[in-house]
């Protein structure tokens, strides 16, 4: 990397694609870029902070394209024209350095780093929903809500989309792959075998032999027909389960012995993945250490060994090797996801995989026996591990409960520590506990709504309901809505759901137990406040025949932002006005 | 936690303790204080190894006096990586609650296989090679080389090894295998030979049964040890078939070629030698004359397995006249092989005692029964003298002296027989002749005599008072522990019958009926559906197995079966059963969950542990009776029953049971663990068969369950999964019996004397 500090070149500045641009001379530094024009007159100056850039793109060398360097920024994005591509190269050097140096702070301003695909995935569901965008523009936009609060409540849509591209892998299926049953008409001497991309690269990750051999022969020595063939033919050897006919077959075809000898590949594998298991299995230790099995040594033909004929011959694979060799690509699971490309490309990709494989970690080992070694239940208990859940039943539970949050009402937290303290099984997840009991302590000290006001609110609704319904709804679809203007109507629903979503983050932000909460709940009052100013606004402005219909609909709605009001100004005076606050209260 | 147990302040690394490891120390200490051996059943999942650990090393640690040493025996090279981690965690706890006083040296030794680290050594296959690329580079002849000429390769740790002389110690800890490479390659000295030098100054070593039991290794590894030593044979429930195998030996066809190859070599270098330096081979008739107690002069390096069967006394006198002179040797190994291999020209079976084995040898070959019991010592010696470095192309004629030793020693408790061809397979001409030992208290006797204290201890020692009668020794203390559970975390079931009611068994005129087989996969696949995690299977036999997942996967019962979970098999092939042991363990880590097919009396079932979501159920497929027709196994029982009055169908049944019970309990390692346990076979619910099992699972199998169907047994699964699922007091608080007994309540129990109503 280039340790310039400061970078001028010639450069033109473009505001699109197509603009012909401004010549002039492009001063990089590490925090920001100024353009000046060589016309001092033209009004394309330019200097801008490297903060402000998302991304930067370039041409690429050797394309038709002059070399341009493109710096976006939120709202669309310089082009600079270079004279050559080493000019860009040294600018591009520069900014990549700069850019990256930026990242740090961006992500403060942001409170959360997003990776590039969750930023497209959330401008993807905005470019889908116009409605959401809406919602986003009017919340987000004019900051009356953080990027991250908004989305915090849209959770699941971002869940769900997550889950339709299916974050976890499909593995290979744990069937045997080795009997890929043929399918034969019955009338000619004849078995054909349907082969899927899926099925051949299960073969070769089952069988690096097969892989390695297949990389060789196809296409430079054999079809890839003529290779499936071979291949089979071998299988089909081995289900016959004559040693010896397989032994005089590879020795007339060395292509197919091949596939009939034991994978080497695995076997090296083997004897490197048996340096890395945990010791407390590693029977190849007992094998060395074991004098009274010498050859010749001990019982040898007591019935309890036996000695399985041509075990050792070079043709024989058996079902059990086979099982063992499944179950354990399965547990290793697809490495690629591209699986359905075509066999040629993957086998090289898995080629290279195969070497990549390394990295012997003698720590891990001992780190997993010293973990075996101790005998769990003889240790003292962990201090906070877990409550014992057990309900037996559920309203004992709830009772239990809720005698405890209104004990702790009338303590004072002191003495409540205190006598927590000696409460023998309930010390071990003391704090848990002592938390989560004072939320519901603070929850019922601090209704969330006042119960005359819900019940004013829910009387309110529901007569509305069924007044407009009776006045005006013959059919039942139909609404007071549907009396008022398209402009009016639009601009009702726009500010339903927009109080709706400010008093969903309102309510969500009580209690207020830290700064961030106060503020936000601050920013979300005078938010609220905005809203039903506007609502007022649009029952004043509406024509004298339609206000009836209009206050109907907004009544409510400001019912439910006055409730909102009321309890912030009255949570605010009591936070005020309490001099020591209860623990984890701001 | 710390408690005293009649003056001796034992440590234990936990917090809490079971009742039974207390009762279990209790035993031990009474034992050590006798200085006596003894024989402690204790239900796997309690915690046996590190309450012999901590008793052990506190009651040391408690009498500087007269410091004991602990040889703890392990069958497997993994056991002895676990138990030395248990010991790292009671060291740790001990430097800590004591301080430095508590610090002791604690190692495990193993073949050079596992310890060395010389890159070009380790290249090679086997044991074997390892071994001899090792003396290839340290025997005494080739250093001596060496040292004059530098083209001559030597290894470089065995010679910093070698400068660094007294210097080269191992500071005080606990080393495994691991650990002692590591260091070795730190120092840059051999970690083998450090190891097999620091031996005699540990306080705790861990090996394997073999260097105790073998008496061609032990005489090696084990002379050094002090008679004040506590020897542990941990799992020592199969120790008396590691003692008959340990002095049985077996002929082959090329066994006897390979040694006429090792002959004839032999014979050319004492050609060699008689040219250009006879010296050597009259220094060598000297010593011979003198006797072959010289041998232990001989440098460490140069070690080889010793004699298998000598007595100490019998080394002092000197080796007869007949064989002293190198070419007269050599012609008597040629007329013992020749005599050898005309009998195993045989077309029937033979069977023979040692005793006219010997006058037969006599009368046809020359042969007297004192020369044969020096022949293993005077072939050590020839080698020597011939500088022969590559040990393991002699294994052939190694094998043959050891056989004539142990015949000319031995008059009683072994047999001789020659069988022309395997009986399984009577068109494979494959003739033995096989030297087998009946008497497990033969290899284990220089061990009851030598140490003041031998601890035998297994999960299943039931009968227990069969043991004491097989190793011909008198225990002190012979206690079987019950298990305390806090609940009923095992679930043995015996299941009788398939799912079409049909009776299931492994007996031989049933095991290959469709039926059977298909019942046997049903219960399979319904369990795997039912059971999270890992199931573990174990079959009778190897062949059983091939054939039954053969005709499962014929039958597309395993297709099935691989719906639910991985399949992974044990083989003969150690590496890949490893590997695929592995494979099982991170299935049932990562969720997947897996069933591992093994084989009764194999290597997994005799040393891992399906502890935990490793295993929350054993399947029995069968009853693991020996395979009865075998001529050694008949030549046994008949010994068995003329020496100690047991029945054969005792023997058998108690052999048997002792194997399925070693499989199914290996899925408990602690009382917070749960598993099911399935005997499938009709043969179980007999009483006579039932019986022999271990206490600790007969009281857990509840008459209902004796006699199940596979849905009544998926019935029973699913309600004792659901609950063992709920949460519990470990302590068992609520049952009356405390099966977790913190510091507070030892004390108490102390001080009221009360420890005899906890049991």
């Amino acid at each position: 990397m280039s340790s310039a500090h400061q970078v001028v070149k010639r450069a033109k500045y473009k505001t699109t694609v197509k603009d012909p641009g401004t010549p002039g001379v492009l001063k990089l530094t590490r925090e920001k870029f100024v353009f000046k024009p060589n016309d001092p007159t033209s009004n394309n100056k330019l200097e801008a902070d490297f903060r402000l850039i998302k991304n930067h793109k370039h041409t690429k060398e050797g394309s038709n394209k002059p070399p341009w360097l493109n710096l976006a920024h939120s709202q669309g994005s310089y082009i600079f024209e270079f004279e050559s591509f080493s000019d860009l190269h040294i600018c591009r050097e520069l900014v990549g350095s700069a850019l990256s140096k930026h990242v740090e702070p961006s992500k403060v301003v942001s409170d959360e780093q997003l990776s590039a695909s969750e930023m497209t995935l959330r401008i993807k569901l905005l470019q889908e929903d116009s409605k959401l965008q809406k919602l986003h523009k009017e919340l987000v936009a004019s900051g009356k809500l953080t990027e991250s609060e908004f989305w915090a409540t849209k959770k699941k849509l971002l869940d769900q989309d997550e889950s339709r591209k299916l974050k976890q892998r499909v593995g290979f299926k744990n069937s045997l792959i080795f009997d890929t049953k043929p399918t034969s008409d019955g009338r000619i001497n004849q078995v054909k075998f349907q082969l899927t991309p899926e099925i051949k690269h299960q073969i070769f990750t089952l069988k690096p032999a097969v892989h390695k051999a297949f990389l060789s022969f196809v296409p430079s020595k054999m079809s890839e027909v003529d290779f499936w063939n071979k291949y089979f033919r071998a299988e089909y050897l081995h289900s016959t389960k004559n040693a010896i006919a397989a032994a005089a077959e590879a020795a007339e075809d060395e292509d197919l012995a091949v596939f009939l000898k034991d994978d080497e590949i695995l076997e090296n594998e083997a004897r490197e993945k048996v340096r890395r298991v945990d010791p407390t299995l590693d029977m190849e230790a007992d094998q060395g250490d074991d004098y009274t099995h010498l050859p010749n040594h001990g019982i040898f033909r007591d019935g309890s060994k036996e000695t399985s004929e041509a075990q050792n011959t070079m043709y024989w694979r058996t079902l059990l090797q086979d099982l063992n060799r499944q179950s354990e690509v399965v547990l290793e699971g697809k490495t690629i996801d591209k699986d359905m490309e075509p066999p040629r490309t993957v086998a090289e990709v898995l080629a290279r995989r195969k070497r990549r494989f390394d990295g012997v970690i003698e720590e891990e080992r001992l780190i997993r026996i010293s973990k075996m070694a101790p005998i769990e239940d003889l240790q003292a208990q962990d201090d906070n591990a877990f409550a014992p859940l057990c309900i037996k039943d559920p309203r004992d539970y709830f009772d239990f409960q809720q005698e405890n949050a209104v004990k702790s009402l009338d303590d004072s937290l002191a003495a409540k520590l205190k006598s927590r303290s000696n409460l023998g099984y309930e010390e071990a997840y003391g704090s848990l506990r002592e938390s989560i009991s004072n939320i519901i302590t603070m929850g019922l000290r601090d209704p969330l709504l006042s119960s005359d006001v819900a019940f004013k609110v829910l009387t309110g609704l529901t007569k509305n309901i069924s007044s407009t319904k009776s006045n005006l709804g013959k059919s039942s679809q139909e609404s007071a809505l549907d009396i008022l203007p398209n402009t009016t109507k639009e601009k009702l629903l726009d500010h339903w759901v927009c109080s709706q979503e400010l008093l969903k983050h309102f309510w969500s932000s009580y209690p207020v137990t830290t700064q961030s909460l106060a503020n936000k709940a601050r920013r979300l009052k005078d938010a609220i406040s905005q809203i039903y100013a506007k609502l007022e606004e649009i029952k004043v402005s509406s024509q004298s025949d339609l206000r009836h219909q209009v206050s109907l609909v907004v009544h409510p709605m400001q019912q439910a932002l006055d409730a909102a009001l009321l309890h912030y100004e009255a949570d605010l005076g009591k936070r005020n006005a309490k001099g020591s606050k209860p623990n984890g209260y701001v | 936690m710390k408690f005293t147990i009649e003056e001796v302040t034992v440590y234990f690394p936990y917090d809490n303790i079971y009742p039974e490891q207390y009762a279990y120390m209790i035993e031990l200490k009474r034992t050590l204080d006798a200085k006596g051996h003894c024989l402690l059943e204790m239900p796997t999942g309690t915690g046996k190894t590190i309450a012999l650990l901590s008793l052990i090393t506190s009651y040391t640690l408690s009498k500087p006096q007269s410091p004991l040493k602990l040889i703890y025996c392990t069958r497997t090279v993994h056991e002895m990586e676990k138990t030395l981690a248990e010991l790292r965690l009671l060291h740790d706890y001990m430097v800590k609650s004591i301080g430095p006083a508590a610090k002791m040296l604690a190692l495990g030794l193993s073949s050079r296989k596992n310890l060395c680290i010389n890159n070009r050594v380790l290249a090679a296959e086997n044991r074997d090679s390892v071994d001899a690329g090792c003396r290839k580079l340290t025997a005494s002849w080739v250093r001596a080389v060496a040292a004059e000429n530098p083209d001559v390769p030597s290894c470089e740790f065995f010679e910093q090894y070698e400068r660094a002389g007294d210097a080269a110690v191992l500071p005080p800890g606990v080393y495994t295998l691991q650990d002692l490479r590591v260091f070795g390659k730190q120092k840059g000295w051999c970690p083998y030979f450090l190891a097999r030098h620091m031996v005699q100054f540990a306080n705790v070593v861990v090996y394997s049964y073999q260097y105790l039991l073998d008496p061609k290794v032990a005489a090696i590894i084990s002379k050094e040890m002090q008679k004040e030593s506590v020897v542990v044979f941990d799992e020592a429930h199969n120790i008396d078939n590691v003692c008959i195998e340990a002095l049985s030996v077996s002929v082959r066809r090329q066994t006897i070629d390979g040694a006429r190859r090792n002959i004839n070599r032999m014979r050319q270098e004492i050609d060699k030698f008689k040219a250009t330096d006879a010296g050597r081979l009259r220094a060598e008739y000297n010593r011979l004359v003198e006797g072959l107690a010289l041998r232990g002069d001989l440098p460490a390096a140069d070690g080889w397995l010793a004699n298998p069967a000598l007595p100490d006394d019998i080394l002092k006198e000197a080796v007869p006249g007949n064989i002293r002179k190198a070419e007269h040797f050599v012609q008597v190994l040629r007329r013992l092989v020749q005599y050898l291999e005309g009998r195993l020209e045989t077309e029937n079976v033979e069977k023979d005692n040692p005793v006219s084995f010997v006058s037969s040898i006599l009368n046809q070959a020359g042969i007297d029964q004192k020369t044969l019991k020096f022949c293993y010592d005077r072939l050590h010696s020839l080698m020597m003298t011939l500088e022969i470095t590559d040990t393991d192309e002699f294994l052939h004629v190694q094998t043959i002296c050891d056989f004539a030793t142990l015949v000319g020693t031995y008059a009683r408790g072994f047999s001789i027989i020659i069988e022309p061809f395997d009986e399984r397979m009577p068109h494979i001409p494959d003739p033995v002749l096989q030297l087998c030992c009946h008497d497990a208290s033969l290899a284990i006797r220089p061990v009851f005599e030598r140490f003041q204290s031998v601890v035998i201890t297994s999960g299943t020692l039931s009968p227990i008072d069969l043991y004491p009668r097989l190793l011909n020794f008198h225990p002190v203390v012979s206690r079987s522990f019950t298990m305390s559970l806090t609940r009923d975390c095992i679930c043995p079931m015996v299941l009788t019958r398939g799912s079409d009611q049909l009776p299931v068994s492994t007996k031989f005129d049933m095991r290959s009926d469709p039926g059977v087989v298909r019942n046997y996969g049903r219960l399979l696949l319904d369990m795997a559906s039912v059971v999270p995690d890992g199931i573990v299977c174990f079959f009778v036999s190897y062949s059983y197995m091939d054939g039954i997942v053969n005709s499962w996967n014929e039958s597309g019962i395993l297709r099935d079966i691989m719906q639910y979970k991985l399949v992974l098999i044990e083989t003969q092939d150690v590496v890949e059963t490893t590997l695929a042991l592995d494979n099982y363990r991170r299935a049932c880590d990562c969720g997947r969950g897996a069933i591992f097919f093994s084989v009764a009396r194999g290597k997994v079932a005799e040393g891992i542990d399906f502890d935990r979501h490793y295993g929350r159920l054993v399947i029995m497929y069968g009853v693991p009776f020996q395979y009865t027709l075998s001529k050694i196994l008949l030549a046994r029982l008949e010994y068995l029953r003329e020496t100690f009055q047991i029945k054969e169908g005792d023997f058998l049944t108690f052999d048997a049971l002792r194997q399925a019970a070693q499989c199914v309990g290996r899925v408990i390692r602690s009382k917070a663990d749960y598993g099911m346990m399935i005997f499938a076979d009709k043969r179980y619910s007999r009483h006579d068969k039932r019986s022999k099992l271990p206490g600790w699972i007969l009281s857990h199998l509840r008459d209902a369950n004796l006699n199940l169907s596979t849905d009544m047994a998926v019935h029973i699964a699913r309600e004792f999964l659901r609950k063992m699922a709920q949460p519990y007091d470990k302590t068992g608080g609520g049952s009356g019996r405390k099966t977790l007994l913190s510091q507070e309540d030892l004390e108490k129990i102390v001080f009221e004397g009360s420890m005899n109503d906890m049991f």
